[in-house]
């Protein structure tokens, strides 16, 4: 194929299963990628604009609205930063219960990528209802396991999409004991079953991959973080979310309407599978012995490992909410009351996808100045774009055009793309001469 | 047309986004083992976020979730009419802009300037728009985000042959069939339950705070006295407007609310 002095310019509907609207450009010139490129057309939606002159009590309702499938982490974020800025100490309830609520938001959002988006990549299949009819139980526990998430941000948050139950200084409201107590039962029916699921992913057999990354993720002293830590870097950085920007840049590229980010110059990881590179020593012993046993190595190089960390991080997030949920009580307030100030307000927690950064400025009256917010597709998208460089190289350029399509697509899903905001389609054009 | 489904072979449906978050599909990727149920019943034709995509595909049903906000779009949504019997505009921004409506009067070329370095690459227009404002729509599911029973309750009232019911009646009746206390008598709250159209079951009052009015308005809304009762509680005029410009500031009802107090209408 590479001696044929042709071209050929394919336009093919392709990446369904991602949130959000891309395209890739592929050019192959004698057998070499000349172009390679991952469009995002997400029409903007002006957030940070939008965002200027509010209150502060509206904030965590609007950027819910950034993502349907990771609101917590959205609300989460900018509460944290607020109350950082207004000198908020969370009571512990409120603390605790913060984690939980964010846990139940990545049992949700993993298990429905694991089942409903990536794994039938694996599998030969075009989506989860053809996978449904080859492993019928293990599709329906991937959905008990989503709805189980859905429950957990329920009890805080009223609904699991755009939750009501946050409010900078806790939450508006707390659920009862019993209702607790109904959720922990189901918790602890569910750790055998995240446990089979972490083995089912283990046994995928995944297409060797090695490449050199820097993984981007938090970390805190002694947990694994999620709602809260500093911002770690495999190659030795820990910093607050105040300096961020010292570190990590943001540009526009003519050909995405999400900026790219960079770690001093240099795409960068993030995500689960960067998460568990970092934090390995802070996973539960019983934990690390499963991932002995299935020989999960960490730090991994191998992206394709992504639908396993996700797995991975099902039964921690399932072990965590059970753990905070021991001994539940009602607290007298589920919130503390606020008062602002100005100033400037930056916080970080990890989103299902990754990392996820806000930045408010705000004046006497608690209103936004201007915002900036981070997500953590935006952060990936030079990474996606390096790697599948380096993967369709390893693959071979002589496939058909369908295999390579297939390839990428795979790779793409690894980092669960969140492109929130126009149909899901990929065009790949792969241009030969 | 006739507003129902014709009872032969499994229906063909197909979910479309536009401008969105994507949360309103999930009120089919939450359903769980409901989902697989579903497959069985309707043939789900296209639905990129769940895995089959046939875009152009003649359809039965069209659920289009988000609003117009580009250029393409706006062909879009007239091709997808032009290929189903029936148009559902699913959740606040497909009904009413939502929350990305409140760019609509107040864009600037700077918002685009500021945020991204090269804006002759950004086709966005200048406001954010409903299905309803391109095409005509024949049913419509409001709520941000609608949820799983609403979805399924138009499904299958188009599957038995019926056209789906349209609760257009306010919060407060939902606060008031569960015996939640009213958030507004008893603690003084600016809840805009008085306003905003059933469907959630008054999750906010629940919680013991505040609708914000997601599901957008209600039939007979009186705004006025609302802005009128919060302007007592000791709102500021600037914000009695907010309360009616968050996620559906452009359903024509709350639109006009706002635009009264911001020009000095409201008492």
């Amino acid at each position: 194929m590479t001696e044929q002095k042709r071209t050929v310019a394919i336009h093919v509907p392709v990446l369904a299963r991602v949130e959000g609207e891309g395209a890739l450009d592929l050019r192959i010139d004698d057998g070499d990628i000349t172009q390679l490129r991952l469009r995002i057309f997400e029409p903007p939606r002006f957030f940070e604009k939008f965002l200027e002159g509010r209150h502060y009590t509206d904030i965590p309702d609007m950027v819910a609205r950034i993502c349907g499938i990771c609101p917590v982490a959205y609300q989460v974020t900018a509460a944290q930063a607020l109350e950082k800025l207004f000198g908020i100490e969370l009571s512990p309830w409120a603390r605790d219960m913060r984690r939980v609520f964010y846990c139940g938001e990545w049992i949700q959002s993993h298990s429905l990528h694991i089942h409903l988006l990536a794994a039938p990549d694996f599998f030969g299949c075009g989506n989860a209802i053809e996978l449904a009819r080859l492993a019928p139980e293990e599709v329906r526990r991937g959905l008990r396991l989503q709805a189980l998430g859905n429950e957990l941000m329920d009890l805080f948050g009223a609904r699991s999409v755009h939750p009501v139950g946050v409010r900078v200084g806790g939450f508006h409201g707390a659920p009862s004991a019993d209702r607790i107590d109904a959720v922990r039962q189901k918790l602890r029916a569910a750790l055998p079953e995240a446990e089979a699921l972490i083995r089912w992913a283990a046994a995928i057999p995944l297409p060797p991959d090695d490449q050199t990354f820097v993984s981007v993720g938090m970390r805190h002293p002694d947990r694994y973080a999620i709602e809260t830590g500093d911002i770690a870097a495999s190659d030795g950085l820990l910093i607050g979310a105040d300096a961020f920007d010292v570190h990590f840049a943001e540009q526009h590229e003519p050909h995405s309407t999400a900026l790219f980010s960079s770690y001093h110059g240099q795409p960068y990881l993030v995500g689960p599978l960067a998460r568990l590179n970092l934090n390995r020593d802070r996973l539960p012993g019983s934990v690390n012995t499963l991932l002995a046993e299935i020989g999960f190595a960490l730090p991994s190089r191998n992206i394709f490992q992504s639908l396993l960390a996700r797995a991975v991080e099902i039964l921690l997030a399932l072990q965590e909410a059970l753990r905070l949920l021991d001994g539940y009580q009602v607290p007298d307030s589920p919130w503390v009351p606020v008062t602002p100030r100005a100033g400037v307000a930056t916080g970080c927690t990890e989103a299902p996808r990754g990392l996820l950064w806000h930045r408010y400025e705000m004046d006497d009256d608690g209103r936004v100045v201007n915002a900036r917010i981070v997500p953590p597709t935006s952060q990936n998208q030079g990474r996606i774009e390096e790697d599948l460089r380096l993967s369709l190289l390893a693959f071979g350029l002589d496939h058909p055009d369908d295999t390579l399509r297939l390839h990428c697509e795979k790779v793409i899903r690894n980092y669960d793309p969140c492109i929130s905001c126009a149909t899901h389609f990929l065009n790949l054009n792969v241009e030969r001469t | 047309m006739n507003a129902t489904v014709e009872k032969r072979s499994k229906p063909r449906v197909a979910v479309h986004k536009f401008s969105s978050c994507d949360g309103c599909q999930l009120a089919f990727l939450n359903l769980g083992e409901d989902l697989l149920t579903l497959a069985e019943r309707v043939d789900l034709v296209h639905f990129a976020e769940a895995g089959p995509l046939d875009p152009d595909a003649e359809v039965d049903i069209s659920f289009v979730e988000g609003s117009v906000s580009t250029p393409e779009d706006l062909e879009r949504i007239h091709h997808i009419r032009a290929h189903s019997r029936l148009v559902i505009a699913i959740g606040a921004c497909a009904t009413s802009g939502g929350i990305q409506g409140l760019r609509n009067g107040v864009f600037d070329e700077q918002w685009v300037t500021q945020i991204y370095s090269h804006p002759e690459a950004i086709a966005s227009l200048e406001s954010s728009t409903p299905i309803s404002s391109h095409v005509k729509v024949d049913f419509e599911l409001w709520g941000c985000p609608i949820n799983s029973q609403q979805m399924l309750a138009a499904v299958n009232a188009l599957l038995l042959g019926v056209a789906p019911r349209d609760n257009a009646d306010k919060v407060c009746t939902e606060c008031k069939r569960s015996g939640t206390p009213c958030v507004m008598v008893t603690r003084g709250i600016a809840c805009m339950g008085p306003v905003t159209r059933a469907g959630c079951g008054a999750l906010c009052p629940g919680l013991g705070r505040d609708c914000y009015g997601c599901y957008g308005p209600a039939e007979n809304a009186n705004t006025a006295a609302l802005a009128a009762q919060f302007s007592r509680q000791g709102l500021a005029r600037l914000a009695v407007a907010q309360r009616f410009e968050l996620i559906n500031s452009q359903a024509p009802a709350f639109l006009a609310a706002a635009d009264k107090l911001r020009t000095g209408g409201h008492d």
